[in-house]
Formats: structure tokens, C-alpha cells, sequence
């Protein structure tokens, strides 16, 4: 991950490129006189001519196929509506639940306060229709569930899970991270599932540093020991 | 005919100026600046849903900004709360940053914007549009451009920038002029206001005079951004 480190940080109206044989990304936007600019505030990536800003901060931005966590506000005749910290409402269709459920009975599936992780399966005009049809998904019963800058999932994840897996073997924990921040953690042990948080945070934290898996893997050894002493 | 100034900077010298950015942890955006002793804060919240339903752009978002002056920004307390200048220089903030803020993917939304000044000594609303700019790019808002807004005075029949407060109540002469500008590094101006009055000719010099100056806030404001960005 050290070549993230060495992304550039843009800002809106710089001037990233000029000429014809790039491929605009997202972030970008092409003026008049050929100069390509950023729209956002980000890093820029840039690779095969195709140039894109990735944002930094800010409010979480919905994308297809994401995997969040969200929180049950209301139930309506065929469905659920939930809170997954975007601006738009986000709907989970009673279809999307295998069994058969009484239309008076929604709130026996899940009631409003409930934790639930699910998939963004579409976006459209109306708001965000969310799936729970696959592995993994469905209501929360129990676990630590806390969240993070929802910027920061992709340092937490790591490249092809690397960080998170790296993680979910040294705690044993079941780790869900939702991509607008939110994180679900369940281990058998109340004293895993901590270690599980402390280190998500400890990554949060350190997200700007390179080589950031050998330093959680030496958080591990520090924090370990001082945990099996107890 | 040389002017003195109050506080010996030349003509064409602004106040030492600072900004930082990501200073409200709990705002999607948010941004300080300072020039000599008037201090500005920006949170910027949203895109996120607009209430009431009744004020909603099912075309575009909506960009809403708040403009408040804290109660002992001043020497003289001042009563707190919203008041015709306060919505005023709200309405103005808003103008001066919508050229650059693109919206056109958030229908029915709102971000909102809200401005404090903790210390006031004049240039308070140039202050604010500085600190909201960087909230806004802070806060991941498409924008086309950051904007940099600066006072250009005249104090009698000289051109000044970033009057201060003493400057403002200059009395001898033809009295003190108060042009606020608001531009894009480009030079495309985005507000401009002005109480007093001013020639044509001196017009034209004084917007000349904030293209140069508003390079040198551009400059802080983007250093701002890249060092939060850099983990500094």
C-alpha cells in the first residue's frame, strides 16, 4: 500500500492535466481550453491515462453493490425503511425476506431500532432499494457494532481484504464492515471482539502510514501479550 | 499622497492571514480562517435531506448557508441570534459560492453551511466565504473552483486592501469605501459589493488590486486543504 502514500492530494479547480489522450475519471471535468480539473477534494490516481480523484472526506456516497449496515426506522406495508447514514432513504423490500411473513407481522422480522446489514442493490430516482438475499445478510442479534469515517473502509478492508483478514485471524472475530462506516464485530469472547475494535481504530488512526499492515501486525504482538498476562 | 495606515502596512498588504481545515469532528466539513483579528469558522453538513420538504429543488441541490456573529466576537456585546445583518451576509455567502458548487447530482438535497465568527474586526464576511470554501471542498462537494474573497477599500481617495475595523470608520476626506470581492483563482469574479462611493476608473483598480491579493489567500487555503490531506 505505499504507493498510496505517494498519491497526490488535489483540491477543486487544480489543473491535474491538458490534452486529448486522457480518459476522464471520477472527479474530474474538462474545461473549455482542454485542461482537465478536479471537481472534488481527494487523491488523485492516475493509471492507463485515465485519470480519477478519489475523495478524502466528506459524507458517505451510496454506490451499487455496496455492503452497509443501517438501522431500521420505520416499517411500512411492504417493507422497511432504513438509516444508512446517506441522504437518501434507503428501502428494504418484505420480498427480500425468504420466508413467508404475515403483513401484520413485519415487525416480528425486524422492528424499528434494529440493526440490519444489507446490499445496495439499486439506486434510482426514488431512493435506494437494498437486498439482504445473500450470505452474511440480514438482522444483527448480537456483537459490537461502532462506527468509523466512512472514508477510511477502504484503508480498514486493506487490498483484497488483506487488512481485514489480517484482523479476523489474529481475534477470531466475524468482522462485517459496512461501507458507510458502520462496523460489525462478533466473537465468542467479549475480550476478542474488543481487541477486534482496537485494532480497526488503531488502523483509522494510523491510516496514513506506510506499510500499515506490519505496523498492525506489531500492534498485535504488543497488545496480545499484555492481554494474556491478565 | 501617501495614506498611513493605522498599522503600517502598505497599501496593497492584506493582514497576516491562517487557515486550517478539519477542525469539527463531527462536521462532514469544516474549515478556520483568520486574518489579523477577525476569525471565522465553517461546518459544512450533507448532502443530506432537506426539511422543510416545502423549500426542496427536485432539479438540484440546494446550498443553504447560516451566518452568525458570536456574541463576544465584539467589544460591545452583541445580541445573539439572527438579525438583518446576519441574513443578509447569509444570502451574500450563498451567492458568492453557488457559481462554484455543482449540485446538479444531489436533487431534493441540501448542504448546509454554517458560519461563526468567534472574532470580529471587520472583513467578516470575506472571512466567512474563505472558511465555507474550504469547509465545502473538505466536506467532498463537487466544485468547479474554491473561491477567495477579499475587502478592497478606499480610505479618501486611495486604493487599500482587507480594511480593518479602524480603517472601516476612516472619517476625513471623502470617508472610507468598502468593496468586498469574491473570486476564483481564474479571476472570475463571483460577488462584489460596495458601500461608499468610487469611479469608475478607481473600480476597475480596485478589482485589479483583488485579483492580486486573492492569489495570496488561494494560496494559504489550498496549503490548508493538502497538509490535512497529507495526515500533517
Amino acid at each position: 500500500m505505499t504507493e498510496e502514500n505517494q498519491r497526490k492530494v488535489v483540491i477543486p479547480g487544480e489543473v491535474l492535466a491538458k490534452g486529448d489522450e486522457f480518459l476522464l475519471g471520477e472527479g474530474t471535468q474538462k474545461k473549455g481550453n482542454g485542461e482537465i480539473i478536479s471537481i472534488r477534494y481527494g487523491l488523485l490516481e492516475e493509471s492507463n491515462n485515465l485519470i480519477k480523484v478519489i475523495p478524502l472526506s466528506g459524507a458517505y456516497q451510496p454506490r451499487r453493490g455496496n455492503v452497509v449496515i443501517g438501522k431500521v426506522e420505520e416499517i411500512t406495508f411492504n417493507g422497511w425503511v432504513i438509516d444508512i447514514g446517506s441522504a437518501e432513504r434507503a428501502f428494504l423490500s418484505l420480498t427480500e425476506v425468504p420466508r413467508y411473513v404475515n403483513k401484520d407481522g413485519l415487525d416480528e422480522v425486524m422492528d424499528v431500532g434494529d440493526m440490519v446489514t444489507s446490499k445496495i442493490w439499486s439506486i434510482n430516482k426514488r431512493g435506494i432499494d437494498l437486498s439482504i438475499k445473500s450470505r452474511g445478510l440480514g438482522k444483527i442479534d448480537e456483537g459490537i457494532l461502532f462506527n468509523v469515517n466512512p472514508n477510511k473502509v477502504p484503508r480498514v478492508i486493506g487490498k483484497e481484504g488483506s487488512m481485514i483478514n489480517l484482523i479476523k485471524t489474529n481475534t477470531g472475530c466475524n468482522i462485517t464492515v459496512g461501507q458507510n462506516g458502520l462496523i460489525w464485530i462478533k466473537g465468542d469472547l467479549i475480550e476478542d471482539e474488543l481487541l477486534a475494535k482496537n485494532s480497526i481504530l488503531f488502523v483509522t488512526e494510523k491510516s496514513f502510514i506506510s506499510g500499515l499492515t506490519e505496523e498492525v501486525e506489531k500492534w498485535f504482538k504488543e497488545n496480545k501479550i499484555r492481554g494474556d498476562k491478565k | 499622497m501617501a495614506i498611513k495606515r493605522e498599522d503600517g502596512r502598505k497599501v496593497d498588504e492584506i493582514r497576516p492571514i491562517s487557515a486550517k481545515v478539519g477542525i469539527i469532528p463531527n462536521a462532514d466539513g469544516s474549515a478556520m480562517y483568520q486574518s489579523g483579528k477577525t476569525i471565522a469558522i465553517a461546518a459544512v453538513y450533507g448532502p443530506r435531506e432537506h426539511h422543510p420538504r416545502n423549500q426542496r429543488n427536485p432539479a438540484k441541490g440546494t446550498l443553504r448557508c447560516d451566518y452568525n456573529m458570536l456574541s463576544f466576537s465584539v467589544t460591545e456585546r452583541i445580541r445573539p441570534g439572527p438579525n438583518r445583518r446576519a441574513t443578509e451576509i447569509s444570502k451574500i455567502t450563498e451567492w458568492a459560492l453557488a457559481p462554484v458548487v455543482m449540485l446538479e447530482d444531489y436533487p431534493g438535497m441540501v448542504v448546509d453551511v454554517h458560519i461563526h465568527m468567534t472574532q470580529a474586526d471587520a472583513g467578516t464576511r470575506c472571512a466567512g466565504i474563505n472558511a465555507a470554501a474550504m469547509a465545502l471542498a473538505h466536506a467532498g462537494i463537487p466544485m468547479k473552483n474554491i473561491v477567495s474573497s477579499i475587502a478592497i477599500g478606499k480610505l479618501d481617495k486611495t486604493i487599500v486592501a482587507d480594511l480593518n475595523k479602524h480603517e472601516e470608520d476612516f472619517e476625513e476626506g471623502e470617508g472610507a469605501t468598502d468593496i468586498p470581492i469574491t473570486m476564483t483563482p481564474d479571476g472570475e469574479i463571483t460577488h462584489i459589493q460596495l458601500d461608499g462611493t468610487i469611479d469608475k476608473e478607481q473600480l476597475k483598480e480596485a478589482i485589479e488590486m483583488a485579483r492580486k491579493v486573492s492569489k495570496e489567500i488561494y494560496e494559504v487555503q489550498k496549503k490548508a486543504l493538502k497538509d490535512v490531506g497529507e495526515g500533517k
